[in-house]
């Protein structure tokens, strides 16, 4: 576990010594705050359509930062051969692959922390009250959700040796999730059987990351709290797939070759 | 988990005393690449390579490039799993990270984590060996006065110049205070002053009693600082002695040893 954490410290730490997140943070900050100084035609429900426009961003963000700080961890370390040194110390692989994941996956919640600390303050500021549970339902949730990201785009680093392919193609992927993950057992009802099939086994074999989404209407629409029953089941969820992808990452960078 | 130790012989060698423990033992070691392209035959990069080395020795593993010495090397420190043969450190299966805890490495080209100082870099290698707190601090404060960057201790490792790379190289090897050291290339590119101290450097760790073997294309250092040397060839050991009975057994200096070993001159075509 020491070697676990000593990674991770450091993933942390090059990410906020990097400008990657406060350049998505100023963004968001900025955009956020003259929405919210804007008066739309006087309407009163206003608020709904700033917090909608600002949730969308703080969950563009925090894919970004995400899949683009995942996505260059192993492949950095390979070709600046900073692995080297790394692994002739008392490390193993699989300790590697974990400490990077815990380091993102840190690094990543201590980025939507502050972009949640933000919105809820903007939020209280103009509706002149705050719904703490709700919001942090939401922050656990997402949170849940990018370890599942983060998770992949480990997976996407030890199969891709280029960080940019693998950062489109994980954006792509979880875009995909994300637009048509719950319609594809409507799409497959559709289809011929081999195509029906196909698309039934897709259903219930990716993360459905959309589900994890769908939480944010509820702190657009003040909704009620999701039962922290199915809360943990999500995360439980959550957690089973991030494993299930971890251990396919060390499987792929166990027998990596460290250096071209 | 207790790892069963192979039997420890001595090698029948005036360099080595009699009853000395083989720090590192090579067995039938076989190294094969497969082949990149499509059809493409596997590479064989070392051909069931043996060899003890001994605690205590100042040991040189020679070859020109391609000859098998990094391979070798990156087995011993668990890069790349041997295709047959083991490899023992301390007793210990290469292939076990628990191997590499008494050893300190040297790569010859690398960088380090640009966005750390010299000691946030050390704090964080001698926390992966779990060294208590504040041993740590005075083991970093040791090494970077050893290696000369005390002064620039604060500064992010990105501003160094590319010596101050190489002796924060060797810092980051020496922060658990290694029994063993391997070091590869480790004065490759370095000015005479930066040669000449890492060269201090390797004689001052071997009189404290440390095993170090390192690989160098610089014959005239490797017979300075070596007790023992290896040849290898085309993946195959040429020849293996103390430096003193190689030069007296073929009459020349070690460079020509070297050339005469690898057939360079190639002989001419009639």
């Amino acid at each position: 576990m020491n070697a676990i954490f000593c990674l991770a410290g450091i993933v942390i730490k090059e990410l906020y010594r990097r400008k990657d997140f406060y350049v998505l943070f100023v963004i968001t900050a900025v955009i956020t705050l003259m929405m919210s100084t804007v008066s739309f035609f006087h309407q009163a429900g206003i608020v709904r359509y700033l917090k909608d426009i600002c949730l969308l961003l703080i969950w563009i963000s925090s894919l970004v930062i995400a899949i683009v700080t995942t996505a260059r961890q192993i492949p950095a370390e390979c070709e600046s051969r900073t692995i080297l040194p790394l692994l002739a110390k008392p490390v193993s692989r699989w300790q590697v692959v974990a400490g990077k994941f815990t380091g993102c996956w840190l690094a990543c919640g201590l980025a939507l922390a502050v972009f949640y600390l933000f919105f809820g303050a903007v939020c209280a500021a103009k509706e002149g009250h705050l719904a703490l549970p709700q919001y942090f339902q939401a922050f656990w949730l997402q949170w849940a959700m990018l370890a599942v990201v983060i998770s992949m785009a480990l997976l996407g680093s030890v199969v891709f040796s280029a960080p940019s392919a693998n950062a489109t193609i994980c954006f792509t992927v979880v875009a995909a999730i994300l637009i048509v993950g719950a319609y594809l057992q409507k799409l497959a009802a559709l289809q011929p059987p081999l195509a029906a099939w196909l698309l039934t086994l897709l259903y219930f074999t990716i993360p459905h990351l959309e589900w994890f989404y769908a939480v944010r209407e509820r702190l657009i629409f003040d909704q009620d709290l999701i039962g922290w029953g199915d809360c943990a089941l999500a995360t439980a969820y959550a957690a089973a797939y991030v494993a299930l992808i971890l251990c396919a990452a060390w499987l792929v960078f166990r027998r990596k070759p460290l250096t071209a | 988990m207790s790892i069963e130790a192979p039997t420890i012989t001595t090698q029948p060698d005036p360099a080595v005393p009699a009853g000395q423990e083989a720090v590192i033992r090579i067995q039938g070691l076989v190294v094969q690449y497969r082949g990149r392209g499509l059809g493409q035959s596997p590479t064989v990069a070392v051909k069931g390579l043996d060899l003890d080395i001994f605690a205590g020795e100042a040991f040189g593993f020679l070859g020109p490039n391609g000859a098998g010495k990094t391979s070798t090397m990156q087995v011993l420190l668990g890069f790349q799993p041997p295709t047959r043969g083991a490899a023992y450190i301390y007793g210990v299966d290469v292939r076990q990270p628990i191997a590499r805890q008494r050893i300190g490495y040297l790569p010859e080209t690398t960088s380090y984590y640009k966005f750390l100082t010299a000691e946030e870099l050390l704090r964080f290698y001698g926390r992966i060996f779990q060294i208590r707190p504040a041993e740590l601090e005075s083991r970093i404060d040791a090494v970077l006065k050893l290696v000369d960057l005390d002064a620039a201790r604060k500064r992010l490792i990105k501003t160094y110049s590319k010596g101050m790379q190489q002796r924060i190289g060797l810092a980051q090897a020496l922060i658990n205070n290694p029994d063993l050291l391997i070091l590869d290339e480790p004065t490759s590119g370095l000015d005479p002053p930066g040669r000449m101290k890492v060269r201090e450097i390797i004689q001052r760790l071997k009189t404290e009693g440390r095993t170090v073997l390192f690989s160098s294309h610089e014959l005239g250092e490797v017979e300075t600082v070596c007790d023992r040397i290896a040849i290898i060839h085309r993946g195959e050991l040429k020849v293996v002695g103390s430096v003193a009975g190689l030069v007296k057994e073929y009459q020349m200096d070690l460079e020509r040893i070297f050339l005469k070993i690898i057939g360079y001159p190639p002989p001419a075509q009639p």
